[in-house]
């Protein structure tokens, strides 16, 4: 852990190189497969592709619609996310700044359901949303994430919002602000780091979530991601060229989510979990 | 609505300075306040606690109702049948217990398999490599693929992958078929998981190795303690509510594993790889007995939170003690 650079970092370093290598393998396997033909597949699993075949893509973008299911998992993750960030900043900074008994019962509530594993949930929640008249719809899913997500959403904001000085918000009501003013003008920007944690986070569990959205979304128009590509492996399973271009169209976007935000990601998923 | 509520902030901070003034204005305006804040108060937590009641409080409660019902989800009616679900399930649920023993079983294991190697990787890139930067990407970058395409891509390399390597390198252990037998399936199960996992836990490793001091590991190699000992005496105590955290966040995944035992083996083979969640999900969408499977997830609830409890518990009596 010195400063210099020794012999015997190198080794380190050549073993952990190594070891990254491994870690990418599979990766390796998913792309040069997904640009061989079938036969080539089977054959040569291991061996670089010797011609490209980006047939399998073009085959696979249409067969998955990937352009609407795409566009749902980007409404949808979008909407989410947006009344997420509004309702439970709104709600945490009230919980924090109303210091009455119900405040605690009321964030003690949201804190302790986010042990409620959603096996336990789902079942009579589809029939309490059939009652809703909300199945079916990315806006009924959308309103299930704001439910889902508000425990660690709330909690993460009331941990934050706790630190933040009152003296501020006082000589903005003095200066004539009223409280939503005060909330929106000079609370809700200085949570944005927090804001930046939660979003991420936010989204990587609603973009990835397929058991959720396979009970709520019936019709094939509405599927995301994870769904139209649970219903392209069960209509062709083991047509490996097809359903290997499948799975890294549906690895791609993340993929740029991740290089654009990389340090934002860690340090959200850092502070995410350390809170 | 913005000058409105202007307009009264003013008019109460005048009243309230005149204390002398009519009383019975004064009191006609507390009230009016006392409304003012609790709309105020409706207004901001209002939205959003209504979507949690809808979406989490009334389905759980109702689902305690229906852990006790013969409830098949299609029919109206609904009979009370007491404690007849949870006999059914440790007399006779022969799956239900298995796949419950299988998820402690998986659980345990790869706790102790991801955190393991998580702390490795983060002790290993905290060290002044050139790559460093570059290998936590490559070591995190799984993380980022949900189970259910996860299990998709394993899927090929298990069936197509392995049986490459082991035709090129005559390795036995690639030669097997992995999905196909029940032992290797379920140890297939949880190599996804630690090449998912251990990323995720690393970065939260590497923050609390960033906050170990420098000055006490200086210290304690000018007083002539070697690296392991400094591993041992400095960095795991000064590391410790890290691994309680990381702890916390492997049995919460494990135990509800779904997404990637759906797509890697669907529970075969001949269920023998049918984790809990699966087990809950296929009673009730699949065969159509909501009561039985709410009975489930019920006994799922307390396991799980039993063991958050717990954990909580250890963790304050750490923090307490370091």
């Amino acid at each position: 852990m010195g400063n210099r650079y020794t012999w015997r970092t190198s080794i380190v370093e050549i073993l952990a190189i190594l070891l990254g290598l491994v870690f990418l393998v599979p990766f390796y396997y998913v792309f040069s497969n997904s640009l061989k033909s079938f036969a080539e597949i089977l054959t040569n699993t291991s061996s670089l592709p010797k011609v490209l075949m980006f047939d399998n893509y073009v085959n696979a973008f249409e067969k998955l619609d990937f352009l609407i299911v795409f566009k749902n998992s980007l409404i949808i993750t979008i909407a989410s996310n947006i009344v997420l960030v509004i309702f439970c900043s709104m709600a945490a900074y009230m919980l924090v700044r109303t210091k009455k008994k119900i405040s605690n019962i009321i964030f003690m509530t949201f804190v302790a359901a986010m042990i409620i594993p959603f096996q336990s949930l789902m079942i009579p929640l589809i029939k309490t949303a059939g009652n809703l008249g909300i199945l079916n719809s990315i806006w009924g899913l959308v309103f299930m994430y704001l439910g889902f997500g508000s425990g660690m959403t709330i909690f993460l904001y009331h941990g934050f919002i706790k630190g933040i000085p009152l003296e501020l918000e006082e000589a903005a009501i003095i200066d004539g602000c009223s409280r939503f003013g005060v909330f929106w003008r000079i609370v809700f920007p200085l949570l944005k780091p927090i804001t930046v944690t939660i979003v991420i986070l936010n989204s990587l569990w609603i973009w990835n979530d397929f058991l959720l959205p396979s009970l709520v979304l019936q019709d094939p128009e509405l599927r995301t991601i994870p769904l139209a590509t649970f219903f392209f492996f069960g209509q062709y399973t083991k047509q490996w060229d097809l359903a290997l271009a499948a799975l890294v169209i549906g690895i791609i976007p993340l993929l740029i989510f991740f290089f654009t935000m990389q340090k934002h990601i860690i340090q959200g998923i850092t502070s995410g979990s350390i809170k | 609505m913005n000058n409105e509520s202007k307009l009264d902030t003013v008019k109460g901070s005048a009243i309230t300075k005149q204390k002398s003034t009519k009383v019975s204005e004064s009191v006609s305006f507390m009230n009016k306040k006392k409304w003012k804040d609790a709309g105020l108060f409706t207004l901001f937590v209002g939205p959003v606690l209504l979507a949690f009641t809808l979406i989490v409080l009334i389905p759980f409660f109702t689902g305690i109702y229906y852990a006790f019902t013969d409830w098949n989800g299609i029919t109206g009616t609904v009979k009370w049948v007491g404690l007849d679900n949870f006999k059914y399930l440790f007399s006779e649920d022969k799956q239900f217990q298995q796949s419950f023993m299988l998820t402690t079983k998986y659980t345990v294991v790869s706790i102790i398999l991801t955190n393991v190697i998580g702390f490795g990787l983060a002790i290993l890139v905290a060290q002044r490599l050139k790559t460093r930067n570059l290998l936590r990407t490559v070591f995190f970058m799984p993380n980022l693929i949900g189970g259910l395409i996860l299990g998709f891509i394993w899927q090929f390399i298990f069936v197509k992958g392995f049986a490459s390597i082991g035709e090129l390198t005559g390795i036995p252990l690639f030669e097997l078929a992995w999905l196909g037998d029940a032992n290797t399936a379920f140890w297939g199960i949880v190599i996804v998981s630690l090449w998912q996992g251990a990323g995720y836990i690393m970065i939260i490793y590497i923050a609390a190795l960033q906050n170990v001091p420098q000055e006490l590991i200086e210290a304690a190699r000018i007083d002539g303690a070697n690296r392991f000992q400094i591993l041992r005496h400095i960095t795991m105590p000064l590391v410790a509510p890290a691994v309680t955290i990381c702890l916390f966040l492997t049995t919460a995944s494990s135990f509800k594993v779904f997404d990637a035992n759906l797509s890697l083996t669907n529970g075969g083979p001949f269920k023998s790889t049918e984790m809990l969640a699966l087990n809950i999900y296929t009673e009730a969408f699949v065969n159509n007995r909501y009561g039985i499977g709410e009975a489930k997830a019920l006994i799922f609830f307390i396991v799980v939170a039993a063991i958050t409890v717990l954990q909580v518990t250890i963790s304050k009596k750490r923090e307490v003690e370091s």
